[in-house]
């Protein structure tokens, strides 16, 4: 009784939230984060409820005969419930002040509330016409905040964007229409009770289905393409909720539907995984390597991350598949680790990024530059993300890394060949992924904070307020507490893999991470507290043998010429420069040099430079489907002439030819 | 003992530069600088005044002691002379290799803080190296791990005494190469020159002057040692002292001396017969390196050894 309390007190007070956005005062906009902030505390302990207690059904809402909307919760919902309300906290207290001076801020408080909101309605429904309703809600909602800034591009992008994402419902709505034909359910437990009546082809129509349509929102690749365009308009802590939490509900459909409702496939299910994540992660931080702009950075290394998770996913999948429970569920758990860690760090960065953005009024990384000095905490805050990102120890992307490549590697216990060496090229892949981030964010963090200032703008760049660091100051903590203690990040994720996989992994021992069979062991507490010690005693060191020296400061090297001007930095398209051109094969760049002369060939007056790589997948996959798709449309378009006469003698010949065939 | 070992690589790296430097002059015809050159070099770099650029932040200040601290840490995970680190709990080689890219990570921040052209340079060309070599160090060894059954060092280490197959072989191969790119040492790198053009670690820490250098240059020996201590770990393990009994450990210490030498050796001779390549054509070097590695893991798989 009392778990489910919290439940409901959630929602009401995000629909309060949503409520006060409404209402026309300047003044009042605080309480729109203020309510989804407790709300999302009420949630974060339902959220522990799930997690440790027995799953919880609520009483179902019948609408028909056939649909009710009905939500249950159980150990893998409550992981999601925990890691939503997590994010939600931080991009609460952030949006405080980083909404302040929107045009349409109460629109977006509104929003803002029922976004999270279905985010919760999604993980927490019970059948497949709750599901589908929650799922809407967020694709409409997010839709909004999408066009939110309501000019061309933003537009675009919207339609893009709402395109794309009913082509994963439609998608889901096959495979859940195949799932009710065969079991006569709606409500998932009956579907997974009946799932005796598939067989395996159909089972595997519902696997390609949930990828496809469930990889839409996730952004595997190809089916990326919204993302980019998305990010780039959408208001940057909404950001931060799209990359952090909504592109999870699509690796929450993939584990819900494939690993729990349908149990378990045959193995290629799992190396197709692998491949997909892996091609994802690869793809995905090259084409965000070369970007300049931040947010579009940002955008492409979460399909990364996806991919990451993805791999982790796939891993559990070929373990389950071959019987292997125990090692399914240290792959699941590495993913499902990944999955908080992203949500974290991906926030931060998003957060550190709007920061950014809202003060210098760009996006570009070109225009930023010295922003260490300017914004020393938003910087301090994003320099944590990258870090954690970029799976360096002590923080959590590298604990949840770690994991995979584990899961990866213990591929090799697989019986079939194919899995032993396609999981081994998933963690090669993951590396390789790895050193490509790590350039990436040091591309990021480098080129816009530090150095000199590469625009007035940057020059006169304000620290954010004091709600927006407090935001980003919780996540950054949250990064560095899980990299620490993996510990608190397992344990409450530890029943949501023993709920799909049937067995725990015990990867504890004794206080340090252990792979069970294998002597592997981490200990990032140890490593921390080892590295300060050394820290401590190194100025001792340095102090007794070099003594005490004083510190000049003056200008940087500049060959003898004086002089250095912010435009003789490196710039963040020269940074990428040698990759550009190792990776031609993927990126085709291509560039075009316009000179024009005083007097030619001597006098040049003016030369443009311009540079862009070929955007493979839209030039080559979307554009020849979206002109097949016009072409159809202009054929089709002949039936519509707009003449009455016309559509009653269409009527006049369909009645005919029923008439023929119908007796 | 297994406490203490990692205080040999710090206190001997210089000296393992040394004598790569004397070996190098030796083959090349000259007399070179004595092998305690290194120490001496640090000596005088940390009694020096220090000159930092108005443009930088914190993070250059900070960089040192992170790339000094991580780089003592990585040390301390590998087992030196017996078989067990007292700090194998802290991670494997997994651990190993991103407890460098940490490192890495900061000394190319380091590099784009001054805001002048080299520094960038150093950063931009150092991860695109490290985006080269770092898979195929994985690959190499992810084959070790896979055939010990642990990614545990002592764990790689216990499970056979030598090379014995043709996985391990081509692994071999490919680590070397990734020490010769990690290490920056020619064809990759040049690590006698300050020539704009052709500089990779050396643009990267160009600002630095003072103690600050010397605890750069001091993490850049240890790295190189820490490197060296892996390749004979995994792969020729044999001689190391598997108990605290003294004469063992004097035995094992004598081999690792020699082990040391042998790498040196080897590093010498690579620097003296290879020219450095273009930038541009490591993609091809390293590439084949990377082949190896990949090779060596299917071998593995296939063959089974």
């Amino acid at each position: 009784m009392e778990t489910e309390q919290y439940f409901f007190s959630g929602i009401l007070l995000f629909l309060i939230g949503a409520a006060t956005a409404l209402i026309p005062s300047r003044k009042i906009k605080t309480t729109a984060y203020l309510f989804p902030f407790l709300g999302a505390l009420s949630f974060l302990i339902f959220g522990l409820y799930l997690s440790f207690r027995a799953p919880v059904q609520f009483a179902s809402i019948p609408v028909s005969s056939v649909f009710q909307f009905s939500f249950r919760g159980d150990a893998l919902s409550g992981f999601f419930v925990i890691v939503i309300s997590l994010l939600t906290l931080a991009v609460s207290i952030y949006s405080i002040g980083f909404t302040r001076e929107f045009k349409y801020a109460g629109f977006m408080g509104l929003l803002y509330n029922i976004l999270v909101l279905s985010l919760y309605a999604v993980v927490l429904s019970a059948d497949a016409f709750t599901f589908l309703i929650s799922w809407e809600t967020m694709a409409i909602s997010s839709y909004f905040l999408v066009t939110f800034e309501r000019n061309d591009k933003s537009a675009r992008a919207g339609l893009f964007y709402a395109m794309m994402t009913h082509i994963g419902t439609a998608f889901i709505i096959v495979l859940f229409f195949i799932l009710y034909r065969a079991t006569g359910r709606m409500d998932f437990e009956g579907m997974k009770a009946g799932m005796a009546n598939l067989s395996p082809e159909l089972k595997s129509v519902i696997f390609i289905c949930s990828v496809i349509g469930f990889g839409t929102k996730a952004g595997i690749i190809p089916l990326h393409t919204w993302i980019p365009r998305a990010y780039r308009v959408v208001p940057s802590n909404i950001a931060a909720l799209m990359s952090g939490l909504m592109v999870k509900m699509g690796v929450y459909g993939i584990i819900r539907i494939c690993m729990d409702v349908v149990g378990q496939g045959p193995e290629w299910w799992g190396i197709a995984l692998i491949a997909v994540g892996a091609v994802s992660a690869l793809l995905g931080i090259l084409y965000a390597l070369i970007e300049n702009d931040m947010k579009l950075f940002l955008a492409y290394s979460s399909v990364e991350n996806i991919g990451i998770i993805l791999l982790g996913v796939g891993a559990a999948m070929l373990f389950k598949s071959n019987g292997l429970y125990a090692l399914s569920s240290i792959a699941l758990a590495a993913a499902l680790f990944h999955v908080v860690n992203h949500a974290l760090f991906k926030g931060v960065l998003f957060l550190g990024a709007g920061s950014v953005i809202n003060s210098l009024r760009t996006r570009t990384m070109e225009e930023m530059g010295g922003l260490a000095k300017t914004m020393p905490f938003t910087s301090v805050f994003f320099l944590v993300g990258s870090l954690a990102i970029c799976a360096l120890p002590p923080f959590n992307g590298f604990v949840s890394e770690w994991l995979t490549y584990q899961a990866l590697l213990l591929g090799y216990q697989a019986p079939s060949v194919t899995a032993k060496i396609v999981s081994p090229l998933g963690g090669a892949a993951l590396a390789l992924t790895g050193a490509i981030a790590a350039a990436g964010f040091v591309k990021a963090f480098g080129i816009s904070f530090l150095g000199m200032p590469r625009s007035t703008q940057a020059r006169e760049a304000r620290e954010a307020s004091p709600t927006m660091i407090a935001g980003m100051a919780l996540l950054a903590v949250l990064c560095l507490v899980f990299g620490v203690f993996p510990r608190a990040a397992l344990t409450i994720l530890q029943p949501a893999v023993f709920s799909v996989t049937g067995a725990s992994a015990m990867l504890i021992h004794q206080g340090v991470l252990v792979i069970p069979q294998t002597s592997a062991a981490l200990s990032p507490v140890a490593m921390l507290i080892t590295m300060i010690v050394l820290f401590l005693a190194a100025l001792v060191f340095i102090r007794i043998v070099g003594g005490k020296r004083k510190t000049v400061y003056a200008d940087s090297w500049d060959c003898g010429i004086p002089g250095l001007t912010p435009r003789m930095q490196y710039t963040a398209t020269a940074f990428t420069k040698p990759l550009r051109l190792i990776y031609k094969r993927i990126y085709l760049p291509s560039r075009d040099i316009k000179v024009s002369y005083l007097i030619k060939p001597f006098f040049v007056k003016s030369i443009r430079y311009g540079g862009e790589i070929t955007p493979f997948f839209e030039r080559y996959v979307y554009e020849p489907v979206t002109r097949f798709v016009h072409t159809l449309a202009s054929r089709v378009k002949l039936l519509q002439s707009g003449s009455l006469q016309l559509y009653l003698g269409y009527i006049l010949l369909t009645l005919i030819v029923l008439l023929i065939f119908g007796t | 003992m297994d406490y203490f070992q990692f205080l040999i690589i710090i206190f001997f790296s210089p000296l393992v530069n040394g004598v790569i430097k004397k070996l190098k002059a030796n083959m090349q015809g000259r007399k070179g600088p004595g092998v305690l050159q290194p120490y001496y070099d640090l000596l005088r770099l940390f009694k020096k005044d220090m000159v930092v650029s108005k443009v930088t932040s914190w993070v250059f200040k900070a960089t040192p002691y992170i790339v000094f601290v991580s780089t003592i840490a990585a040390a301390a995970i590998v087992p030196v002379i017996t078989v067990r680190s007292g700090y194998g709990v802290m991670g494997d080689v997994i651990a190993l290799i991103y407890i460098f890219a940490l490192a890495r990570f900061f000394m190319a921040l380091a590099g784009l803080d001054a805001g002048t052209g080299f520094g960038g340079e150093g950063s931009s060309r150092e991860m695109t190296v490290a985006i080269l070599v770092e898979p195929m160090m994985m690959l190499a060894l992810f084959t070790a791990a896979i055939s010990a059954g642990s990614t545990n060092i002592t764990g790689i280490l216990s499970a056979q005494n030598v090379v014995y197959s043709p996985s391990h072989l081509l692994a071999l191969a490919a680590f070397i190469v990734a020490i010769i790119a990690e290490t920056g040492r020619v064809p990759v790198d040049n690590p006698d020159t300050h020539l704009e053009l052709t500089m990779i670690h050396e643009g990267m820490i160009l600002e630095y002057s003072g103690k600050y250098l010397a605890l750069m240059e001091w993490a850049h020996y240890i790295k190189q040692m820490v490197l060296f201590t892996l390749a004979v770990d995994i792969f020729f393990p044999a001689g190391i002292a598997r108990d605290f009994a003294a004469s063992g450990l004097l035995l094992s210490l004598v081999v690792y001396g020699a082990k040391m030498l042998g790498m040196a050796i080897l590093m010498a001779a690579v620097e003296s017969t290879r020219a450095k390549v273009r930038f541009f054509r490591l993609p091809s070097i390293l590439g084949g390196a990377f082949v190896l590695a990949f090779l060596s893991l299917v071998t593995h798989i296939m063959m089974g050894k």
